[in-house]
């Protein structure tokens, strides 16, 4: 278990393998975005209440999936790191804070644009992008704590630290802003989970919310790349494949 | 270096390696420690002496490598090692609003059953019986640091860890402290030691670790 | 049998030692407690002194002013005793740095939060908040107020060592506090209306006991990183 992950954590091994890796996964989320692009904006049939102002879930929904999930990989990498000393974990930790950050704004603008016509107004109390918000201002006090730190080894372990405090808080505040939220809005308009989606709208839904996850998978890898030549330009396994390739 | 090995190996420090940022401080440091022994930890500044103090404390992490407190590691022994840790750093880890007595009795408190009498003999050894009762920020640096000494010799640790003790001492400051750790080792007592100068401990129970 | 003194000692001779040494800058703890006061005072200043309005938004302000103060005294928790070196100290003795960080935290509860319980009778009163309201209100401050201290000490712990902690240490603390503001602005707001307030108290209560059971070996690992 320990030799296994020690290899997996291992720099020139993930190096390699992501090199092989990312051309693949970037093509999948081309593909599989411009197929859901398609499939959303023209195949979907309109919604019978809200007509075209529907499709903005299909870079909504996947976006707000990532916000969440990116805080779950970041924090798992980071526990990662802490608790068995992989620095190739901390340098995925740190390379995906900014892309979760990313996502979590991606998923803000686009519910506050959805809102614009369903209430009339950019921004909305609304339980969802509340919590939303409270995920951007966790994300930010990562990356803040991160950057005031100079020391790599101490900002590492500190900010793991963080997300792992982090990532046992989100249920905690997910439920109150929900709770909050019932009592003062009782009758908010549920986005989604509508009981029957029709196919036709719900398998681009499916095939974007895959392209983005590749997407993210991909950005993720790209990123860790840069850190680990960042991190690790004075190793001599780094020397060698850059000057190789 | 000790002619005759006596006893088993108290504290030991296998292959310990350290960064600080770009900057590798030290690598391969190993080096083993029996009772009754000293280590003068010796090298130019900024080679890594007091980040060596502090790894062998336990409070660095090294990047690769452990040390050993009775063929345990310390990480994985931790309260076990620090009831037998004294350290005495580079501040004099003293609140300032508190008498030197209230630190030392706070201090010592959380380490072992104080006496009052084992207390007022240590600090009546370095000197400071009268001004006892005063709080640590009237104290001059000599005086500061004559509260850390009899800090050391009232913990009861077997290991003390000195980093640059004779700093701010006067020359009978500095024979006392000679005089402390000579009496502690034919006690059977370990003593890391960080300074500059020669200390005046007999040959015959030092050792030298060269960083840099 | 260990050959050092048992957890109870550790916690007793820390805490004493922290509330000798406030009682000893007294002026200096009773600092948030003054924000706590004049913040609420900001607000009439601001707003209108107009009565309906003021109790209207007596929770809110409450419950804001009370998680301000407690940013402002997260502030000077740890920074003292790492700069003068007795953090590293502790750090080094036999006891477990969990529980001496949380005889600190406890310390600096009953010196920074406790006050504000029992100033807020005064501070409601001065916001027109129903006579009814006011035990509901100090009971759910009694237990949210530990919760701020124990999660300010976290993130304080994570920032002590760094040069520009000042906004940072409010950046960390502010996301992961909102349940406690909301639960408790809640309490008060129901207590308003004459409604039950049991389930929030449990709701807080439950938060109280996840935060004295997860925080202090959060505390202690983050203090480590940071005396690193």
């Amino acid at each position: 278990m320990f030799a296994f992950i020690h290899k997996l954590g291992s720099p020139p091994h993930f190096w390699r393998l992501s090199g092989t890796m990312v051309p693949w996964f970037s093509w999948f989320a081309v593909v599989l975005i411009a197929v859901g692009t398609v499939g959303g904006l023209w195949v979907a049939p309109p919604d019978y209440q809200q007509l075209d102002a529907f499709r903005i879930i299909y870079f909504h929904v996947p976006s707000a999936w990532l916000s969440q999930f990116g805080y779950v990989v970041m924090a798992a990498a980071a526990a990662v790191g802490l608790i068995w000393r992989i620095k190739l974990a901390h340098a995925v930790a740190a390379a995906c804070a900014p892309i979760g950050a990313s996502f979590t704004v991606v998923a803000l603008a686009t519910g506050s644009i959805w809102g614009k016509p369903m209430w009339g107004t950019w921004w909305v109390w609304d339980a969802r992008l509340t919590s939303t918000l409270v995920l951007l201002f966790l994300y930010f006090g990562y990356m803040a704590l991160r950057a005031a730190i100079d020391d790599e080894n101490r900002a590492d372990r500190a900010s793991a630290l963080l997300a792992i405090i982090g990532v046992i808080n989100i249920p905690i505040i997910k439920y109150s802003v929900e709770w909050w939220n019932t009592l003062h809005q009782p009758a908010t308009i549920s986005k989604i989970g509508k009981p029957s989606m029709d196919p036709e709208m719900l398998v681009p839904l499916l095939v974007m919310w895959l392209g983005f996850t590749f997407f993210f998978f991909a950005v993720l890898m790209v990123r860790t790349r840069a850190e680990l030549i960042a991190r690790e330009r004075n190793k001599k396994w780094l020397r060698e494949v850059i000057g190789r390739g | 270096m000790t002619a005759t090995a006596a006893g088993p190996v108290l504290l030991e420090g296998r292959d310990l390696e350290l960064w600080r940022g770009e900057t590798r401080l030290f690598t391969k440091v190993s080096f083993e420690l029996r009772a009754g022994e000293l280590l003068h930890i010796v090298g130019p500044n900024g080679c890594g002496k007091t980040s060596l103090l502090r790894v062998l404390c336990g409070l660095t992490l090294p990047e690769t490598g452990d040390v050993y407190w009775r063929e345990r590691k310390i990480s994985r022994n931790r309260a076990d090692f620090h009831a037998s840790l004294c350290y005495l750093g580079h501040r004099e880890s003293l609140k300032a609003d508190l008498t030197a007595e209230e630190n030392l009795v706070f201090q010592l408190g959380l380490r072992a059953w104080l006496s009052k009498a084992d207390l007022h003999a240590a600090l009546d050894k370095v000197g400071l019986t009268k001004r006892r009762h005063v709080p640590a920020r009237s104290l001059s640096a000599g005086q500061k640091r004559r509260v850390s000494l009899a800090k050391a010799l009232a913990s009861g640790a077997r290991l003390w860890v000195l980093d640059e003790p004779y700093t701010n001492l006067d020359v009978a400051g500095r024979e006392l402290v000679d005089q402390m750790m000579s009496e502690h080792l034919a006690r059977d007592g370990l003593v890391l030691l960080v300074a500059h100068q020669a200390h005046g401990v007999a040959a015959g129970v030092t050792r030298r670790l060269e960083l840099g | 049998m260990n050959e050092w003194p048992g957890l109870g000692t550790a916690f007793w001779l820390q805490l004493t030692r922290d509330l000798r040494l406030a009682f000893r800058h007294i002026g200096q703890a009773a600092n948030p407690l003054m924000f706590f006061v004049m913040v609420t005072t900001l607000f009439p200043l601001a707003l209108s002194p107009a009565p309906e309005l003021l109790q209207a938004i007596a929770p809110g302000v409450i419950w804001v002013s009370a998680l301000l103060a407690s940013l402002l005294a997260a502030e000077s928790l740890f920074r003292q005793d790492v700069e003068d070196g007795t953090m590293e100290q502790l750090a080094l003795s036999p006891q477990p740095l969990s529980l001496l960080l949380l005889a600190k935290t406890t310390a600096h509860w009953l010196m920074t939060g406790l006050p504000l319980v029992l100033m807020a009778p005064i501070v409601g009163h001065a916001l027109f908040l129903p006579g009814d309201a006011v035990p509901e209100t100090m009971l759910a401050l009694l237990l949210a107020t530990p919760v701020l201290s124990l999660a300010g000490a976290v993130m304080a712990a994570l920032t002590v060592g760094l040069r520009r902690g000042g906004g940072l240490l409010s950046l960390l603390i502010l996301p992961i506090v909102m349940p406690v503001l909301i639960f408790g602005a809640r309490a008060t707001d129901m207590a308003m209306q004459g409604l039950d307030v049991g389930g929030v108290m449990y709701l807080l209560a439950a938060i109280l006991l996840l935060a004295v059971s997860l925080a202090p070996a959060g505390m202690a690992a983050a203090m480590r990183i940071s005396l690193d």
